[in-house]
């Protein structure tokens, strides 16, 4: 994120008289932000640094507030279930990042060879489900797989597939895989729809050159699409990364972290421990964590990029 | 590859991808319109369609309460980001007073935060001050929460103006207060739409924090109610199908009217971001 500098000339200001009138903007312009600032430090800034001091705290909520420096954090380490979740999240970050770009990309290709009112039409339908709640979505996908009633295992059995049928959400082995599928489900039109914009912007000649020199659909993707499309890739890893741990309304309402701890991930634990069990200490370490590994990955992602020099692309 | 090939292979691309959005969403808006509730193999004997499960969702999940809580919660929200965050993207963007590139930083740090993160203190914060199962509360937090894409978005939009636009109505002696009211805010009104829209969207969707914040029954707004409702009635496919339909309404039939704005928004965010 670059700030671009300031088009006003010290010359130009004189000239026109203005040095006073830039002195009582600047006092206006603060004004203007503060309102928005206030209410960020509220209920943001100040919650979170909060949540990091009693992240090396003991406390169950109502009680004395005890220090225990990183105890919290040591314990952490040796936490089945907290590595269990971290495990979870790895496997939610296949279904959150890496099938969404594939499925998106793969997608925006085909959008972008179509019609332009025929794409409209399949885009507002493949975005859908992104503007569609978590609960809701969830909900839904609990009447997809349930066992007996359920729409999969009902489709399955009028296809004569029915020893296919699972209790999907029910089968320790299934349980996850099912999740991913959900979360892949919410995320991809999101992923397409950028990467649709993304070969929009991509010069026709180069695709027209690249027909000249006899590159099939395969060449024209790998030698002009993928890498036109550099930026939106960045912006596609960063987004869904941080969607793969922002999951919480998903996993509650679709197996509660069950069977087990089968579909247990990070912001589960956290409200259960945080709000459910009083152990806030532990819960706060936790949320620290993951904020602390995700902007750790964002940066790293950034940085990989930016020495690249993928930064032209940018432009 | 010949053309034929190819052709065939774009459209079976085309057809999986939508046929893997579309067919849960049919599939649940048709059970919620079966007639009779079936047991196996639900999507077979959807052909007696009826509206009667809506009505009885609306009854049993008492869903005219919790709408009507989401409606309040966002008939105030919704307006206040939008208008904060012009202002602030204004006196960022278009101002550009000094440290305001400093200031547009903090915003969109905050914006990578989790949410979550500071959910649990911001609860004592409010129970300290005896504000929880308010409405107060929840406006106030959803507006917070919102605010640093908000802010960010509306930057953004003031940045995109050429300067000249701005410089002229300050040149001709106009107060930044009347520059925004009669330049700025007419011109990036495109941008205010598309924000309102998101806001409307986030906020009507939001589940945790609600959860975290409300305790009685009747401040519950929308995604808590069908949580819940779930809970009791699972078994009764049909009536959980309806459910689904009545509280995502509201946002797909924005989302129908207005796909073009939630569509840029998300895109041109995100890639600005």
């Amino acid at each position: 994120m670059t700030v671009p500098k300031t088009a006003w000339s010290p010359v130009a200001l004189v000239r026109r008289g203005s040095i006073r009138s830039r002195r009582a903007l600047d006092l206006g312009g603060v004004l203007y932000v503060l309102p928005a600032l206030a209410f960020l430090a509220l209920v943001l800034l100040l919650p979170v640094a909060m949540t990091a001091g009693l992240s090396l705290t003991s406390w169950d909520g109502l009680g004395p507030i005890k220090w225990v420096g990183l105890a919290n954090y040591t314990a952490l380490l040796s936490d089945p279930i907290v590595t269990t979740a971290m495990g979870n999240a790895v496997v939610m970050t296949f279904f959150t990042l890496a099938i969404p770009i594939v499925i998106g990309l793969a997608t925006a290709i085909v959008l972008s060879r179509i019609t332009r009112r025929l794409r409209t039409l399949w885009r507002t339908l493949l975005f859908l489900p992104a503007v569609i709640a978590p609960v809701v979505v969830a909900v839904g996908w609990r009447l997809v797989y349930e066992p007996t009633t359920g729409l999969l295992n009902g489709l399955l059995g009028a296809v004569g597939l029915s020893g296919l049928a699972k209790p999907w959400l029910g089968d320790f082995g299934l349980a996850l895989p099912a999740t991913g599928v959900v979360a892949t489900w919410m995320e991809y039109g999101l992923v397409m729809v950028l990467f649709l914009a993304g070969i929009q912007r991509i010069s026709p000649e180069l695709f027209d050159a690249a027909k000249v020199d006899g590159a099939g659909l395969m060449g024209e993707v790998r030698h002009v699409t993928i890498p036109g499309l550099r930026y939106e890739l960045l912006v596609a890893v960063v987004v869904t990364l941080i969607d793969s741990f922002r999951n919480f309304a998903l996993i509650f309402n679709l197996t509660k972290g069950g069977p087990g701890n089968a579909t247990v991930v990070p912001v589960l634990e956290v409200y259960r421990r945080g709000i459910l069990h009083g152990r806030v200490g532990s819960a706060s370490a936790i949320g620290i964590t993951i904020t602390v590994v995700l902007v750790l990955l964002v940066l790293g992602v950034l940085w990989l990029v930016r020495r690249r020099g993928g930064d032209e692309a940018a432009g | 590859m010949t053309r034929g090939v190819e052709r065939l292979l774009v459209y079976a691309v085309l057809a999986v991808a939508v046929a893997f959005a579309v067919a849960p969403v049919l599939g649940i808006i048709l059970v919620a319109l079966q007639a009779h509730a079936s047991v196996g193999g639900s999507i077979t004997s959807a052909t007696d369609l009826t509206l009667a499960n809506l009505g009885k969702a609306w009854t049993v999940g008492a869903f005219g309460s919790s709408l009507g809580s989401s409606s309040i919660v966002a008939l105030f929200a919704v307006p206040i980001t939008t208008a904060l965050s012009l202002l602030a993207g204004y006196g960022i963007g278009a101002l550009r007073f000094r440290y305001s590139g400093a200031v547009l930083a903090l915003f969109v740090f905050a914006l990578m935060i989790p949410i979550e993160d500071g959910l649990l203190p911001l609860y004592y914060i409010w129970r300290a001050l005896g504000l929880t199962d308010t409405y107060l509360a929840i406006v106030v937090t959803e507006i917070g929460y919102q605010l640093p894409f908000g802010v960010f978005w509306m930057a953004a939009a003031f940045r995109s103006l050429p300067r000249e636009l701005i410089d002229a109505a300050r040149v001709d002696g106009a107060t930044s207060w009347r520059t925004l009211v009669s330049v700025g805010a007419p011109v990036v009104l495109p941008a205010i739409v598309t924000l309102a829209a998101l806001n409307f969207m986030w906020i009507w969707n939001d589940f945790l924090m609600p959860l975290i914040m409300i305790s009685s029954e009747s401040l519950r707004t929308a995604p808590l109610s069908i949580s819940f409702f779930q809970g009791q009635y699972l078994t009764d496919i049909t009536l959980m199908a309806a459910a689904c339909v009545i509280v995502a309404f509201p946002v797909v039939m924005a989302y129908a009217f207005l796909q073009r704005q939630f569509i840029a928004g998300a895109t041109l965010g995100a890639v600005k971001e």
